[in-house]
């Protein structure tokens, strides 16, 4: 599955320019199943960035990378059991380290937050969506997270409150914002459609 | 732009050439606290004309009682550095700026590396007592000549985190080591001559750093230079600037209506077009971009110069 191009948004939508390699410099790379071919397309542009790269894969296995051989590489099944990991990656990292990520909406916003945690100016960070356009969307009211949205307007899995998907962004979290759709008029709810990129 | 008027209540020679002073307000009055990497303006008036140099703070950002600067005594100035050595003693009035700063800490960083050279070693006298408050990780490296030279010594507090670098004893500031394996989200502010600024981008730059990570302040007094004309274009008045006053200072005593903040090229509030060049725009700032240079169509008043016929500005 190529790059996902977005059709042009607000200019504080996060864009994803592409993995670019950045030499044989240190390196934290993530990625989903769909970004794994991501990073094998990165290496194959230049085998010597993964010559210092710590590779996790979320949720599929060392297979999708083929025959690339980073100096690490960790399996982990969802984000939860990935962000320990990361979060150690980043916590040990020195001024200089790379980092790439790959894959879906949720997983580049959910990995660009803790590297932005650590220090990382989002802007550094190399991230090239692939795959699913699902978001992980924030309730403003509630403030609880919803994975894996890909309708508008869509249900907040916490408080229940029917919301309209924003294309506005909190790098702090990685989450884009969800906005009650019937606030001024309770129970009208615009018809219910598929996000598009 | 609003004025304090304040009295001199301490003078101290640190060095053989750096002196501290201390300002308070006469009526005991608690002054507006500031950041780290602050600085004031003072005013020095000296016949018709009031020279004004900007100082970065060094006391402690969250103490009200007192502002206090040190001065290094340039003496191929303009004088300005001069004027504070040899007129200003205690029981003095002094006329100085609110502090405003151009060199803040960015305090999103985990860490933070402060590199000064020789009296560059100043905003980060306030800024570590801001660090040390707010309980962040720090280091603080001080490169001086000779420890005679090295005004900075008597007011660094003793502590791991603070390593002077003398040359003369052999002890040169490896920037290579300071630099190279900081941990991720460390930030490194440079303060001192250009060459030891630019020497940290350079090696920020080998080691893959991002640009956001490093910042520096340059700002230095304006240079003397020869003496020019300038033509101001609303009221087509020329304007004679002598060989140790800045355009600004010309313009200034010439009553032309212009802003300015810092006065050492940095903030870029003086900024002003060039109507009509007629020879060589001297750029001392660090504001414009290097293709604004090279277009003569912009000028920074407060450090800048001119060599040749005709210089007209849009003011
Ligand atoms: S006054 Fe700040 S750049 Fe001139």
């Amino acid at each position: 599955m190529p790059k996902t191009e977005f059709s042009p948004s607000i200019d504080s939508r996060p864009t994803y320019a592409g993995l670019v390699s950045q030499g044989a410099a240190p390196a934290i790379m993530v990625a989903d199943e769909a970004g794994a071919a991501a990073l094998f397309d990165l290496a194959a542009s230049d085998a010597s960035v993964m010559d210092h790269a710590h590779v996790v894969l979320v949720g599929c296995d060392a297979a999708a990378l083929g025959d690339v051989k980073p100096v690490a590489l960790h399996e982990a099944p969802d984000f939860d059991a990935a962000t320990p990991l990361v979060t150690q990656l980043l916590n040990t990292a020195r001024m200089g380290t790379q980092i790439y990520l790959a894959g879906s909406e949720g997983l580049i916003g959910h990995v660009s937050a803790l590297a932005f945690a650590a220090g990382m100016p989002v802007d550094e960070i190399q991230m090239e969506h692939r795959g699913s356009i699902a978001r992980r969307m924030q309730c403003v009211h509630c403030k609880g997270i919803t994975e894996d949205v890909t309708t508008d307007p869509f249900t907040c899995a916490h408080c229940g409150l029917t919301l309209f998907v924003r294309d506005h962004f909190s790098r702090r979290l990685g989450v884009f914002q969800g906005v009650c759709v019937d606030a001024e008029t309770p129970g009208v709810v615009p018809e219910v459609v598929e996000i598009q990129a | 732009m609003k004025k304090l008027c304040l009295k001199v209540t301490a003078v101290e020679q640190l060095s053989p050439l750096v002196k501290r002073f201390r300002f308070e307000d006469p009526t005991g009055a608690t002054l507006p606290v500031f950041s780290g990497g602050a600085h004031l303006t003072v005013e020095m008036p000296e016949g018709d004309t009031i020279r004004r140099n900007s100082y970065s703070l060094i006391s402690d950002p969250y103490d009200g009682s007192a502002y206090e600067i040190a001065v290094r005594r340039e003496d191929r100035g303009r004088g300005g550095s001069l004027y504070m050595h040899t007129k200003v003693s205690e029981g003095d009035d002094i006329t100085v700026s609110l502090p405003s700063n151009l060199f803040q800490l960015d305090l999103r960083a985990r860490k933070h590396v402060l590199i000064g050279g020789g009296i560059g070693i100043t905003p980060f006298l306030s800024q570590l007592r801001q660090l040390d408050m707010e309980q962040k990780p720090y280091e603080l490296h001080y490169a001086a000549r000779s420890r005679e030279e090295a005004a900075g010594i008597k007011l660094l507090p003793q502590a791991a985190h603070i390593h002077v670098h003398i040359s003369e004893e052999g002890s040169r500031m490896d920037l290579g080591a300071i630099l190279d394996g900081q941990p991720l989200g460390t930030h490194v502010y440079t303060c001192g001559p250009d060459g030891l600024i630019t020497a940290v981008a350079d090696q920020t730059a080998r080691l893959g750093w991002p640009k956001a990570a490093v910042h520096s302040e340059a700002f230095t007094a304006p240079p003397p230079g020869e003496p020019f004309d300038v033509v101001v274009k609303s009221s087509g008045k020329t304007v004679h600037v002598k060989a140790d006053q800045s355009l600004l200072e010309a313009l200034e005593a010439a009553k032309v209506d212009i802003d300015y903040s810092c006065r050492g090229g940095a903030c870029g509030r003086c900024h002003t077009k060039v109507t009509a060049c007629d020879g060589r725009i001297l750029h001392n700032d660090h504001w414009l971009s290097d293709d604004e240079r090279a277009a003569q169509q912009d000028i920074m008043p407060c450090m800048s110069r001119f060599k040749g016929t005709r210089l007209e500005l849009d003011l």
